[in-house]
Protein backbone atom coordinates (compact mmCIF):
# COMPACT_ATOMS: atom_id res chain seq x y z
CA UNK A 1 0.00 0.00 0.00
CA UNK A 2 2.86 2.33 1.20
CA UNK A 3 4.59 2.07 -1.91
CA UNK A 4 1.55 2.31 -4.01
CA UNK A 5 1.05 5.91 -2.92
CA UNK A 6 4.94 6.74 -3.08
CA UNK A 7 4.66 5.36 -6.63
CA UNK A 8 1.55 7.60 -7.30
CA UNK A 9 2.59 10.48 -5.83
CA UNK A 10 6.18 10.21 -7.75
CA UNK A 11 4.59 10.06 -10.89
CA UNK A 12 2.00 12.74 -9.83
CA UNK A 13 4.40 14.89 -8.86
CA UNK A 14 6.12 14.45 -12.45
CA UNK A 15 3.44 15.64 -14.27
CA UNK A 16 2.20 18.32 -12.47
CA UNK A 17 5.35 19.07 -11.28
CA UNK A 18 4.48 19.20 -7.04
CA UNK A 19 7.25 20.85 -4.76
CA UNK A 20 8.23 17.97 -2.76
CA UNK A 21 7.71 19.37 0.53
CA UNK A 22 7.53 16.17 2.77
CA UNK A 23 9.69 16.91 5.56
CA UNK A 24 10.36 20.24 5.11
CA UNK A 25 10.72 22.65 7.38
CA UNK A 26 8.22 25.15 7.82
CA UNK A 27 9.00 29.20 7.48
CA UNK A 28 12.57 28.61 7.88
CA UNK A 29 13.69 26.76 5.42
CA UNK A 30 13.00 28.19 2.22
CA UNK A 31 15.60 30.98 3.25
CA UNK A 32 16.25 32.38 -0.58
CA UNK A 33 12.07 32.58 -1.54
CA UNK A 34 11.81 34.60 1.62
CA UNK A 35 13.93 36.93 0.97
CA UNK A 36 12.41 37.36 -2.15
CA UNK A 37 9.13 38.18 -0.58
CA UNK A 38 9.76 40.05 2.41
CA UNK A 39 10.73 43.43 2.04
CA UNK A 40 13.27 43.06 5.43
CA UNK A 41 14.24 39.81 5.66
CA UNK A 42 17.88 40.27 5.31
CA UNK A 43 17.71 42.79 7.84
CA UNK A 44 15.46 40.96 10.67
CA UNK A 45 17.71 37.92 9.52
CA UNK A 46 20.58 39.61 12.11
CA UNK A 47 17.49 40.37 15.22
CA UNK A 48 16.62 36.54 14.58
CA UNK A 49 19.54 34.97 15.39
CA UNK A 50 18.79 35.41 18.42
CA UNK A 51 15.13 36.13 19.22
CA UNK A 52 14.04 33.59 16.94
CA UNK A 53 14.50 30.90 19.22
CA UNK A 54 14.48 30.26 23.06
CA UNK A 55 18.37 30.01 23.13
CA UNK A 56 21.19 32.40 21.67
CA UNK A 57 24.96 32.50 21.20
CA UNK A 58 27.34 34.97 21.18
CA UNK A 59 31.43 35.13 21.71
CA UNK A 60 32.53 36.91 24.64
CA UNK A 61 34.90 39.72 23.00
CA UNK A 62 37.34 39.82 26.22
CA UNK A 63 37.69 36.30 26.88
CA UNK A 64 36.69 34.87 23.33
CA UNK A 65 35.03 32.09 24.43
CA UNK A 66 31.47 30.90 23.44
CA UNK A 67 28.49 32.16 25.36
CA UNK A 68 25.01 30.24 25.26
CA UNK A 69 22.21 32.13 26.91
CA UNK A 70 18.85 31.45 27.75
CA UNK A 71 16.43 33.91 25.67
CA UNK A 72 13.50 35.71 27.70
CA UNK A 73 10.29 34.26 26.63
CA UNK A 74 8.58 37.50 26.05
CA UNK A 75 11.43 38.82 24.27
CA UNK A 76 11.44 35.43 21.63
CA UNK A 77 9.89 35.75 18.00
CA UNK A 78 8.51 32.84 16.02
CA UNK A 79 9.95 33.87 12.44
CA UNK A 80 7.30 31.27 10.69
CA UNK A 81 4.35 33.61 12.68
CA UNK A 82 5.95 36.80 12.41
CA UNK A 83 6.01 36.48 8.28
CA UNK A 84 2.62 34.84 8.56
CA UNK A 85 1.11 37.77 10.12
CA UNK A 86 0.15 41.02 8.65
CA UNK A 87 2.93 43.63 9.11
CA UNK A 88 5.72 40.48 7.52
CA UNK A 89 6.62 43.27 5.18
CA UNK A 90 8.05 45.31 7.80
CA UNK A 91 11.81 45.50 9.35
CA UNK A 92 12.17 45.39 13.05
CA UNK A 93 13.74 48.45 13.13
CA UNK A 94 10.33 50.28 11.16
CA UNK A 95 9.12 50.14 14.67
CA UNK A 96 11.92 49.54 17.01
CA UNK A 97 15.00 52.03 17.75
CA UNK A 98 17.90 51.25 15.03
CA UNK A 99 20.02 51.33 17.87
CA UNK A 100 19.15 47.43 18.44
CA UNK A 101 21.34 46.98 15.65
CA UNK A 102 24.38 47.17 18.12
CA UNK A 103 25.22 44.08 20.34
CA UNK A 104 25.07 43.87 23.15
CA UNK A 105 21.90 46.44 22.84
CA UNK A 106 22.65 49.69 24.50
CA UNK A 107 21.05 49.99 28.02
CA UNK A 108 19.31 53.20 27.29
CA UNK A 109 16.97 51.13 25.13
CA UNK A 110 14.85 50.07 28.04
CA UNK A 111 13.06 53.21 28.08
CA UNK A 112 11.67 53.02 24.22
CA UNK A 113 8.24 53.42 24.37
CA UNK A 114 6.17 51.51 22.51
CA UNK A 115 4.37 52.24 19.25
CA UNK A 116 0.23 51.73 19.34
CA UNK A 117 -2.22 50.66 16.51
CA UNK A 118 -3.00 54.34 16.22
CA UNK A 119 0.22 55.53 15.84
CA UNK A 120 0.31 54.11 12.32
CA UNK A 121 -2.95 53.53 11.60
CA UNK A 122 -4.62 56.64 12.85
CA UNK A 123 -6.36 58.07 10.39
CA UNK A 124 -5.14 55.31 7.70
CA UNK A 125 -7.15 55.45 4.63
CA UNK A 126 -5.63 52.20 3.16
CA UNK A 127 -7.43 50.45 5.82
CA UNK A 128 -10.30 52.73 6.51
CA UNK A 129 -12.54 49.36 6.56
CA UNK A 130 -11.08 48.35 9.69
CA UNK A 131 -11.97 51.40 11.92
CA UNK A 132 -8.61 51.67 13.77
CA UNK A 133 -9.88 55.34 15.32
CA UNK A 134 -13.04 54.19 16.22
CA UNK A 135 -11.21 51.28 17.89
CA UNK A 136 -9.31 53.87 19.80
CA UNK A 137 -12.05 55.78 20.96
CA UNK A 138 -14.05 52.19 22.04
CA UNK A 139 -10.71 51.16 24.12
CA UNK A 140 -10.82 54.40 25.58
CA UNK A 141 -14.31 54.33 27.33
CA UNK A 142 -13.54 50.53 28.13
CA UNK A 143 -12.51 49.38 31.64
CA UNK A 144 -8.88 48.18 30.16
CA UNK A 145 -8.44 51.81 29.53
CA UNK A 146 -8.31 52.96 33.39
CA UNK A 147 -4.92 50.63 33.35
CA UNK A 148 -3.40 52.40 30.21
CA UNK A 149 -1.50 54.34 32.93
CA UNK A 150 0.41 51.00 34.07
CA UNK A 151 0.93 49.76 30.40
CA UNK A 152 -2.34 48.57 29.59
CA UNK A 153 -2.12 48.96 25.40
CA UNK A 154 -3.33 47.42 22.08
CA UNK A 155 -0.10 44.95 22.43
CA UNK A 156 -1.80 43.36 25.84
CA UNK A 157 -4.19 41.18 23.51
CA UNK A 158 -3.00 41.62 19.87
CA UNK A 159 0.83 40.95 19.40
CA UNK A 160 1.97 43.01 16.46
CA UNK A 161 3.88 40.39 15.28
CA UNK A 162 2.14 37.69 14.93
CA UNK A 163 -1.26 39.61 14.30
CA UNK A 164 -3.62 37.96 11.51
CA UNK A 165 -7.45 39.49 11.29
CA UNK A 166 -8.42 36.33 11.99
CA UNK A 167 -12.24 37.02 12.53
CA UNK A 168 -12.52 38.25 9.05
CA UNK A 169 -10.14 35.82 7.45
CA UNK A 170 -11.12 32.50 8.97
CA UNK A 171 -14.58 30.46 8.15
CA UNK A 172 -14.45 28.72 10.99
CA UNK A 173 -16.29 30.58 13.66
CA UNK A 174 -14.91 27.82 16.27
CA UNK A 175 -11.90 29.03 15.12
CA UNK A 176 -12.38 32.71 15.83
CA UNK A 177 -14.09 31.64 19.48
CA UNK A 178 -10.69 29.87 20.90
CA UNK A 179 -8.46 32.39 19.72
CA UNK A 180 -10.44 35.31 20.86
CA UNK A 181 -11.11 34.28 24.35
CA UNK A 182 -7.46 32.76 24.54
CA UNK A 183 -6.74 36.44 24.56
CA UNK A 184 -8.89 36.94 27.82
CA UNK A 185 -7.69 33.69 29.46
CA UNK A 186 -3.82 35.06 28.90
CA UNK A 187 -4.53 37.22 31.56
CA UNK A 188 -7.56 36.79 33.22
CA UNK A 189 -6.42 32.98 34.11
CA UNK A 190 -2.84 34.23 34.90
CA UNK A 191 -2.03 35.86 38.32
CA UNK A 192 1.39 37.55 36.99
CA UNK A 193 -0.02 39.07 33.95
CA UNK A 194 -3.14 40.13 36.39
CA UNK A 195 -1.46 41.91 39.15
CA UNK A 196 0.31 43.99 36.65
CA UNK A 197 -2.35 45.94 36.13
CA UNK A 198 -4.60 45.27 38.71
CA UNK A 199 -4.46 43.49 42.83
CA UNK A 200 -6.61 41.10 41.87
CA UNK A 201 -5.58 37.58 42.86
CA UNK A 202 -5.83 35.07 39.46
CA UNK A 203 -9.33 34.99 38.51
CA UNK A 204 -11.05 31.61 38.84
CA UNK A 205 -13.48 32.42 35.74
CA UNK A 206 -15.28 29.38 35.85
CA UNK A 207 -16.82 29.84 39.10
CA UNK A 208 -17.48 33.40 38.32
CA UNK A 209 -19.65 31.21 35.02
CA UNK A 210 -21.32 28.97 37.56
CA UNK A 211 -24.73 30.55 36.85
CA UNK A 212 -24.22 29.36 33.28
CA UNK A 213 -25.87 26.13 31.92
CA UNK A 214 -23.55 23.96 29.82
CA UNK A 215 -20.54 26.14 30.51
CA UNK A 216 -17.97 24.21 28.51
CA UNK A 217 -20.11 24.80 25.61
CA UNK A 218 -20.84 27.85 25.85
CA UNK A 219 -16.84 28.98 26.23
CA UNK A 220 -16.66 27.01 23.16
CA UNK A 221 -19.10 28.48 21.14
CA UNK A 222 -19.52 31.84 21.89
CA UNK A 223 -16.20 34.62 22.87
CA UNK A 224 -16.42 36.45 26.28
CA UNK A 225 -16.79 39.56 24.01
CA UNK A 226 -20.25 38.91 23.24
CA UNK A 227 -21.34 39.25 26.20
CA UNK A 228 -18.86 41.53 28.03
CA UNK A 229 -18.69 44.84 25.60
CA UNK A 230 -21.03 47.07 24.19
CA UNK A 231 -22.30 46.66 20.89
CA UNK A 232 -20.57 48.75 18.08
CA UNK A 233 -22.59 48.89 14.34
CA UNK A 234 -19.30 50.30 12.55
CA UNK A 235 -16.69 48.17 14.04
CA UNK A 236 -15.97 44.46 13.50
CA UNK A 237 -14.85 43.57 16.97
CA UNK A 238 -16.36 45.35 19.76
CA UNK A 239 -13.36 46.53 21.95
CA UNK A 240 -15.55 48.46 24.53
CA UNK A 241 -15.34 46.12 27.03
CA UNK A 242 -17.73 46.89 30.23
CA UNK A 243 -17.25 46.63 33.97
CA UNK A 244 -18.56 43.62 35.15
CA UNK A 245 -21.87 44.62 36.32
CA UNK A 246 -23.28 45.69 33.34
CA UNK A 247 -22.27 42.19 31.32
CA UNK A 248 -25.23 40.59 29.58
CA UNK A 249 -26.81 38.32 32.24
CA UNK A 250 -30.04 37.44 30.43
CA UNK A 251 -30.16 34.90 28.45
CA UNK A 252 -32.77 35.29 25.81
CA UNK A 253 -30.32 38.20 24.79
CA UNK A 254 -28.55 35.21 23.00
CA UNK A 255 -31.20 32.47 22.82
CA UNK A 256 -33.97 34.50 20.66
CA UNK A 257 -35.02 35.42 17.38
CA UNK A 258 -33.31 38.62 17.43
CA UNK A 259 -30.17 37.45 19.06
CA UNK A 260 -27.27 39.55 19.99
CA UNK A 261 -24.95 37.09 18.44
CA UNK A 262 -26.41 38.32 15.03
CA UNK A 263 -24.62 41.72 15.45
CA UNK A 264 -21.57 40.27 17.06
CA UNK A 265 -20.12 36.84 16.92
CA UNK A 266 -21.83 36.07 13.93
CA UNK A 267 -21.94 40.37 12.30
CA UNK A 268 -19.20 39.53 9.92
CA UNK A 269 -20.90 36.22 8.31
CA UNK A 270 -24.58 38.14 8.53
CA UNK A 271 -23.63 40.74 6.62
CA UNK A 272 -22.32 38.37 3.90
CA UNK A 273 -25.65 36.06 4.44
CA UNK A 274 -28.07 38.92 4.03
CA UNK A 275 -26.40 40.09 1.10
CA UNK A 276 -26.92 36.87 -0.96
CA UNK A 277 -29.80 35.27 0.50
CA UNK A 278 -31.74 37.80 2.99
CA UNK A 279 -32.08 34.79 5.02
CA UNK A 280 -30.59 35.71 8.82
CA UNK A 281 -30.86 32.69 11.17
CA UNK A 282 -29.67 30.57 8.57
CA UNK A 283 -25.67 31.33 9.64
CA UNK A 284 -26.01 30.17 12.90
CA UNK A 285 -27.40 27.29 11.98
CA UNK A 286 -24.52 25.52 9.82
CA UNK A 287 -21.95 27.11 12.63
CA UNK A 288 -23.88 25.37 15.90
CA UNK A 289 -27.10 25.64 17.44
CA UNK A 290 -28.46 28.06 19.68
CA UNK A 291 -31.42 27.56 21.31
CA UNK A 292 -34.28 30.06 20.92
CA UNK A 293 -31.97 31.76 17.55
CA UNK A 294 -32.21 29.12 15.20
CA UNK A 295 -35.57 29.13 14.22
CA UNK A 296 -36.13 27.88 10.88
CA UNK A 297 -39.40 30.22 9.69
CA UNK A 298 -40.59 27.17 7.17
CA UNK A 299 -40.30 24.27 9.83
CA UNK A 300 -42.24 26.65 12.19
CA UNK A 301 -44.87 27.47 10.23
CA UNK A 302 -45.17 23.84 8.85
CA UNK A 303 -45.51 22.53 12.23
CA UNK A 304 -47.83 25.40 13.08
CA UNK A 305 -49.94 24.18 9.98
CA UNK A 306 -50.14 20.59 11.08
CA UNK A 307 -51.18 21.56 14.78
CA UNK A 308 -53.95 23.69 13.36
CA UNK A 309 -55.15 21.13 10.66
CA UNK A 310 -55.17 18.89 13.37
CA UNK A 311 -56.99 20.33 15.90
CA UNK A 312 -59.26 21.39 13.01
CA UNK A 313 -59.90 17.52 12.66
CA UNK A 314 -60.50 16.95 16.02
CA UNK A 315 -62.91 20.19 16.09
CA UNK A 316 -64.82 18.96 12.82
CA UNK A 317 -65.10 15.19 14.01
CA UNK A 318 -66.26 16.97 17.04
CA UNK A 319 -69.25 18.29 15.33
CA UNK A 320 -70.17 15.48 13.44
CA UNK A 321 -70.32 13.38 16.10
CA UNK A 322 -72.12 16.02 18.14
CA UNK A 323 -75.05 15.98 14.71
CA UNK A 324 -74.59 12.49 14.15
CA UNK A 325 -74.76 10.35 17.68
CA UNK A 326 -77.41 11.75 19.51
CA UNK A 327 -76.93 8.66 22.13
CA UNK A 328 -73.09 9.21 22.77
CA UNK A 329 -72.96 5.51 23.90
CA UNK A 330 -70.87 3.63 21.49
CA UNK A 331 -67.70 2.49 22.93
CA UNK A 332 -64.16 2.41 21.08
CA UNK B 1 -75.48 -3.10 30.95
CA UNK B 2 -71.65 -3.05 29.81
CA UNK B 3 -69.46 -5.00 32.08
CA UNK B 4 -65.56 -3.94 33.40
CA UNK B 5 -62.46 -5.43 32.58
CA UNK B 6 -59.11 -4.59 34.71
CA UNK B 7 -56.53 -3.66 31.95
CA UNK B 8 -55.02 -0.67 33.44
CA UNK B 9 -53.05 -1.82 36.22
CA UNK B 10 -51.59 0.63 38.83
CA UNK B 11 -48.18 0.51 37.99
CA UNK B 12 -49.40 1.49 34.43
CA UNK B 13 -51.79 4.22 36.30
CA UNK B 14 -48.92 5.75 38.31
CA UNK B 15 -46.51 5.94 35.48
CA UNK B 16 -49.13 7.25 32.85
CA UNK B 17 -49.86 10.03 35.52
CA UNK B 18 -46.53 11.36 36.21
CA UNK B 19 -46.11 11.09 32.41
CA UNK B 20 -48.53 13.24 31.75
CA UNK B 21 -47.93 15.54 34.42
CA UNK B 22 -44.02 16.17 32.83
CA UNK B 23 -45.28 16.35 29.37
CA UNK B 24 -47.15 19.85 30.14
CA UNK B 25 -44.11 20.68 31.86
CA UNK B 26 -42.11 19.97 28.83
CA UNK B 27 -43.77 21.05 25.88
CA UNK B 28 -44.57 24.71 28.12
CA UNK B 29 -40.57 24.99 28.94
CA UNK B 30 -39.23 23.82 25.19
CA UNK B 31 -42.09 25.94 23.95
CA UNK B 32 -40.87 28.94 25.67
CA UNK B 33 -37.11 28.20 25.01
CA UNK B 34 -37.83 27.94 21.38
CA UNK B 35 -39.96 30.84 20.64
CA UNK B 36 -37.94 32.59 23.07
CA UNK B 37 -38.34 36.39 22.94
CA UNK B 38 -40.30 38.60 20.48
CA UNK B 39 -40.29 39.20 16.59
CA UNK B 40 -37.83 41.70 15.41
CA UNK B 41 -34.39 41.62 14.40
CA UNK B 42 -31.93 43.23 16.75
CA UNK B 43 -29.86 43.76 13.31
CA UNK B 44 -31.68 46.23 10.69
CA UNK B 45 -31.71 45.47 7.40
CA UNK B 46 -28.81 48.32 7.03
CA UNK B 47 -26.95 46.02 8.81
CA UNK B 48 -26.98 48.40 12.17
CA UNK B 49 -27.34 47.19 15.55
CA UNK B 50 -30.99 48.15 17.00
CA UNK B 51 -29.89 48.47 20.60
CA UNK B 52 -31.72 48.65 23.67
CA UNK B 53 -34.27 46.10 21.80
CA UNK B 54 -36.19 44.64 24.95
CA UNK B 55 -35.81 40.70 24.67
CA UNK B 56 -38.96 39.60 25.81
CA UNK B 57 -39.95 35.88 27.11
CA UNK B 58 -42.50 33.59 26.27
CA UNK B 59 -44.33 32.08 28.75
CA UNK B 60 -41.65 32.35 31.28
CA UNK B 61 -37.71 33.46 31.88
CA UNK B 62 -35.80 31.53 30.11
CA UNK B 63 -33.25 30.38 32.69
CA UNK B 64 -36.55 28.88 34.34
CA UNK B 65 -37.70 27.58 31.69
CA UNK B 66 -33.68 25.35 31.05
CA UNK B 67 -34.43 24.64 35.10
CA UNK B 68 -38.20 23.43 34.86
CA UNK B 69 -37.26 21.66 31.37
CA UNK B 70 -34.04 19.69 33.12
CA UNK B 71 -35.57 18.62 36.37
CA UNK B 72 -38.77 17.35 34.51
CA UNK B 73 -36.50 15.71 31.91
CA UNK B 74 -34.44 13.56 34.41
CA UNK B 75 -37.64 12.42 35.72
CA UNK B 76 -38.99 11.59 32.34
CA UNK B 77 -36.44 9.34 31.34
CA UNK B 78 -36.60 7.24 35.18
CA UNK B 79 -39.87 7.01 34.89
CA UNK B 80 -39.89 6.15 31.21
CA UNK B 81 -37.00 3.30 32.01
CA UNK B 82 -39.79 2.52 34.79
CA UNK B 83 -42.17 1.77 32.17
CA UNK B 84 -40.16 0.15 29.97
CA UNK B 85 -38.88 -2.79 32.31
CA UNK B 86 -42.56 -2.99 34.51
CA UNK B 87 -44.26 -2.98 31.06
CA UNK B 88 -42.13 -6.08 29.94
CA UNK B 89 -41.84 -7.84 33.17
CA UNK B 90 -45.42 -7.67 33.88
CA UNK B 91 -46.60 -8.52 30.18
CA UNK B 92 -48.35 -5.80 29.66
CA UNK B 93 -46.19 -5.11 26.60
CA UNK B 94 -48.05 -8.32 24.72
CA UNK B 95 -50.38 -5.87 24.01
CA UNK B 96 -47.84 -3.57 22.08
CA UNK B 97 -47.50 -6.39 19.64
CA UNK B 98 -47.59 -5.09 16.07
CA UNK B 99 -46.47 -8.39 14.28
CA UNK B 100 -49.82 -9.12 12.83
CA UNK B 101 -51.47 -10.11 10.01
CA UNK B 102 -52.89 -7.72 7.28
CA UNK B 103 -52.11 -5.07 10.22
CA UNK B 104 -52.62 -2.32 7.53
CA UNK B 105 -55.61 -2.89 6.57
CA UNK B 106 -56.92 -3.38 9.82
CA UNK B 107 -55.45 0.07 11.00
CA UNK B 108 -57.36 1.03 7.48
CA UNK B 109 -60.76 -0.76 8.59
CA UNK B 110 -60.51 1.24 11.99
CA UNK B 111 -59.63 4.63 10.52
CA UNK B 112 -62.43 3.85 8.40
CA UNK B 113 -64.25 3.52 11.86
CA UNK B 114 -63.56 6.65 13.46
CA UNK B 115 -64.46 8.60 9.74
CA UNK B 116 -67.29 7.23 9.38
CA UNK B 117 -68.49 3.78 10.54
CA UNK B 118 -69.05 5.53 13.69
CA UNK B 119 -71.28 7.89 12.75
CA UNK B 120 -73.76 5.41 10.99
CA UNK B 121 -73.59 3.21 14.09
CA UNK B 122 -71.93 0.20 12.94
CA UNK B 123 -70.50 -2.22 15.49
CA UNK B 124 -66.79 -1.36 16.62
CA UNK B 125 -64.42 -3.36 14.38
CA UNK B 126 -62.34 -4.56 17.01
CA UNK B 127 -63.96 -4.59 20.33
CA UNK B 128 -62.12 -4.35 23.30
CA UNK B 129 -61.44 -7.92 25.61
CA UNK B 130 -58.64 -9.30 27.50
CA UNK B 131 -56.40 -10.12 24.66
CA UNK B 132 -57.23 -7.31 23.04
CA UNK B 133 -56.62 -3.75 25.06
CA UNK B 134 -55.84 -1.64 21.59
CA UNK B 135 -57.46 -1.82 18.18
CA UNK B 136 -54.98 -2.17 15.58
CA UNK B 137 -54.23 1.80 15.10
CA UNK B 138 -54.42 2.36 18.84
CA UNK B 139 -51.62 -0.27 19.33
CA UNK B 140 -49.51 1.11 16.16
CA UNK B 141 -50.10 4.07 17.58
CA UNK B 142 -48.93 3.14 21.28
CA UNK B 143 -46.08 1.27 20.19
CA UNK B 144 -44.65 4.25 17.66
CA UNK B 145 -44.78 6.27 20.43
CA UNK B 146 -43.43 4.37 23.33
CA UNK B 147 -40.66 2.57 21.51
CA UNK B 148 -39.38 4.56 18.72
CA UNK B 149 -40.57 8.41 19.50
CA UNK B 150 -39.92 8.40 23.12
CA UNK B 151 -36.38 6.40 22.81
CA UNK B 152 -35.35 9.21 20.39
CA UNK B 153 -36.36 12.05 22.37
CA UNK B 154 -34.92 11.01 25.76
CA UNK B 155 -31.89 9.74 23.60
CA UNK B 156 -31.98 13.43 21.90
CA UNK B 157 -32.58 14.90 24.62
CA UNK B 158 -29.76 13.26 26.91
CA UNK B 159 -27.41 14.46 23.86
CA UNK B 160 -28.81 18.55 24.80
CA UNK B 161 -27.61 17.73 28.26
CA UNK B 162 -24.19 16.38 27.69
CA UNK B 163 -23.29 18.21 23.87
CA UNK B 164 -19.82 16.54 24.23
CA UNK B 165 -21.26 13.30 23.59
CA UNK B 166 -22.45 14.34 20.00
CA UNK B 167 -20.54 14.43 17.33
CA UNK B 168 -19.38 17.17 15.82
CA UNK B 169 -20.17 16.68 12.37
CA UNK B 170 -23.44 14.56 11.81
CA UNK B 171 -24.04 14.18 8.10
CA UNK B 172 -21.27 17.43 7.26
CA UNK B 173 -24.14 19.60 9.60
CA UNK B 174 -23.35 20.46 12.91
CA UNK B 175 -24.10 17.62 15.25
CA UNK B 176 -25.60 19.93 17.86
CA UNK B 177 -27.85 20.98 15.31
CA UNK B 178 -29.00 17.56 13.94
CA UNK B 179 -29.87 16.70 17.67
CA UNK B 180 -30.97 19.74 18.36
CA UNK B 181 -33.83 19.03 15.10
CA UNK B 182 -34.43 15.61 16.16
CA UNK B 183 -35.28 16.62 19.71
CA UNK B 184 -37.78 19.83 18.63
CA UNK B 185 -39.32 17.79 15.85
CA UNK B 186 -39.60 14.29 18.17
CA UNK B 187 -40.84 16.44 21.08
CA UNK B 188 -43.40 18.22 18.56
CA UNK B 189 -44.80 14.86 16.94
CA UNK B 190 -45.03 13.59 20.77
CA UNK B 191 -46.89 16.72 21.54
CA UNK B 192 -49.26 15.90 18.51
CA UNK B 193 -49.78 12.59 19.47
CA UNK B 194 -50.97 13.92 23.20
CA UNK B 195 -53.51 16.20 22.06
CA UNK B 196 -54.98 13.44 19.69
CA UNK B 197 -54.90 10.88 22.03
CA UNK B 198 -56.55 13.03 24.79
CA UNK B 199 -59.33 13.78 21.88
CA UNK B 200 -59.61 9.71 21.05
CA UNK B 201 -60.05 8.85 25.09
CA UNK B 202 -63.30 10.39 24.40
CA UNK B 203 -64.57 8.17 22.41
CA UNK B 204 -65.31 5.66 25.61
CA UNK B 205 -68.90 4.65 26.12
CA UNK B 206 -69.25 8.45 27.75
CA UNK B 207 -66.58 11.09 26.62
CA UNK B 208 -65.12 10.47 29.75
CA UNK B 209 -65.27 6.69 30.36
CA UNK B 210 -61.97 6.22 29.10
CA UNK B 211 -60.49 8.84 31.55
CA UNK B 212 -61.80 7.56 34.56
CA UNK B 213 -60.53 4.33 33.51
CA UNK B 214 -57.16 5.62 33.61
CA UNK B 215 -58.32 6.46 37.31
CA UNK B 216 -59.55 3.90 38.49
CA UNK B 217 -58.20 0.94 35.85
CA UNK B 218 -61.36 -0.38 34.72
CA UNK B 219 -62.40 -0.27 31.08
CA UNK B 220 -66.44 -0.40 30.62
CA UNK B 221 -67.17 -2.65 27.48
CA UNK B 222 -70.85 -1.62 26.58
C1 LIG C 1 -42.63 16.18 25.39
C2 LIG C 1 -41.42 16.19 25.74
C3 LIG C 1 -40.42 17.23 25.32
C4 LIG C 1 -40.57 18.32 24.53
C5 LIG C 1 -41.83 18.80 23.83
C6 LIG C 1 -39.31 18.98 24.47
C7 LIG C 1 -39.05 20.13 23.76
C8 LIG C 1 -37.90 20.83 23.83
C9 LIG C 1 -37.67 22.06 23.16
C10 LIG C 1 -38.65 22.75 22.23
C11 LIG C 1 -36.44 22.48 23.50
C12 LIG C 1 -35.78 23.76 23.06
C13 LIG C 1 -34.96 23.51 21.86
C14 LIG C 1 -35.12 24.63 20.88
O1 LIG C 1 -36.22 25.07 20.62
O2 LIG C 1 -34.12 25.05 20.32
C15 LIG C 1 -35.87 21.51 24.38
C16 LIG C 1 -34.61 21.59 24.95
C17 LIG C 1 -34.06 20.62 25.74
N1 LIG C 1 -34.64 19.40 26.06
FE1 LIG C 1 -36.50 18.85 25.64
N2 LIG C 1 -38.40 18.28 25.21
C18 LIG C 1 -39.04 17.20 25.74
C19 LIG C 1 -38.50 16.21 26.51
C20 LIG C 1 -37.18 16.16 26.91
C21 LIG C 1 -36.56 15.07 27.55
C22 LIG C 1 -37.23 13.76 27.88
C23 LIG C 1 -35.27 15.42 27.78
C24 LIG C 1 -34.13 14.67 28.44
C25 LIG C 1 -33.96 13.44 28.51
C26 LIG C 1 -35.09 16.75 27.30
C27 LIG C 1 -33.93 17.48 27.40
C28 LIG C 1 -33.76 18.72 26.86
C29 LIG C 1 -32.60 19.51 27.07
C30 LIG C 1 -31.38 19.12 27.90
C31 LIG C 1 -32.79 20.69 26.38
C32 LIG C 1 -31.80 21.88 26.29
C33 LIG C 1 -32.20 22.96 27.21
C34 LIG C 1 -32.09 22.56 28.65
O3 LIG C 1 -30.98 22.25 29.12
O4 LIG C 1 -33.13 22.54 29.30
N3 LIG C 1 -36.28 17.18 26.76
N4 LIG C 1 -36.78 20.51 24.56
C1 LIG D 1 -53.44 14.84 29.54
C2 LIG D 1 -52.82 13.90 28.93
C3 LIG D 1 -53.29 12.48 28.76
C4 LIG D 1 -54.50 11.92 29.01
C5 LIG D 1 -55.77 12.60 29.50
C6 LIG D 1 -54.41 10.53 28.68
C7 LIG D 1 -55.43 9.61 28.79
C8 LIG D 1 -55.32 8.26 28.59
C9 LIG D 1 -56.35 7.31 28.77
C10 LIG D 1 -57.77 7.66 29.18
C11 LIG D 1 -55.85 6.10 28.48
C12 LIG D 1 -56.60 4.78 28.52
C13 LIG D 1 -57.29 4.49 27.23
C14 LIG D 1 -56.40 3.77 26.30
O1 LIG D 1 -55.79 2.76 26.67
O2 LIG D 1 -56.29 4.24 25.16
C15 LIG D 1 -54.49 6.26 28.14
C16 LIG D 1 -53.65 5.23 27.80
C17 LIG D 1 -52.34 5.44 27.38
N1 LIG D 1 -51.71 6.64 27.27
FE1 LIG D 1 -52.41 8.43 27.75
N2 LIG D 1 -53.14 10.25 28.28
C18 LIG D 1 -52.43 11.43 28.29
C19 LIG D 1 -51.12 11.61 27.97
C20 LIG D 1 -50.31 10.60 27.48
C21 LIG D 1 -48.97 10.80 27.08
C22 LIG D 1 -48.23 12.13 27.08
C23 LIG D 1 -48.52 9.58 26.68
C24 LIG D 1 -47.16 9.19 26.16
C25 LIG D 1 -46.24 9.92 25.69
C26 LIG D 1 -49.56 8.64 26.85
C27 LIG D 1 -49.47 7.30 26.55
C28 LIG D 1 -50.44 6.38 26.78
C29 LIG D 1 -50.28 4.97 26.59
C30 LIG D 1 -49.02 4.29 26.07
C31 LIG D 1 -51.47 4.37 26.98
C32 LIG D 1 -51.76 2.90 27.01
C33 LIG D 1 -51.25 2.33 28.29
C34 LIG D 1 -51.48 0.87 28.40
O3 LIG D 1 -52.60 0.49 28.71
O4 LIG D 1 -50.53 0.11 28.18
N3 LIG D 1 -50.66 9.29 27.34
N4 LIG D 1 -54.18 7.61 28.20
Amino acid sequence: MKAIVFILFFVLRVVVNIPDVRGQDDGSADTDSLAARYAGYEDNEKCFTCHGGTIYEFTNPESGKKMRRLMPKSRVLSKKAFYNSVHHNFSCTDCHSYEFNTFPHPSELIFEEYMNCIDCHGGDEQFAEYHFDEIQKEFEKSVHYSQEGNGFSCWKCHNPHTYVPIARRTEDITTVVKISNNMCLNCHTNEEELRLFSGAKELDVSSAHDWLPNQTLHFQSVRCIECHTQINDTVMVAHLVLPKAKAVQKCNECHSQNSILMATLYKFKAKEERRTSGFLNGIIINESYVIGANRNKKLNTLSIVIMLATLGGILIHLVLRLIFIKNTKHGT
Amino acid sequence: MGHKLYLYPKWLRIWHFINLMLFFILIATGLSMHYSAASGWLVSSTGKAVSNVENGNFLMDFMTAVKWHNIAAIILCFNYLFYLIANSYTGNVRYYNIKEQALLKKIFIQARYYAYGMFKGEPHPFPVNEERKFNPLQKTTYFITMYVLMPLLVLSGIGLFFPELIPDKIFGLSGLLVNSLIHITVGYFLSLFMIVHIYICTLGVTPSTLFKGMINGYHEVH
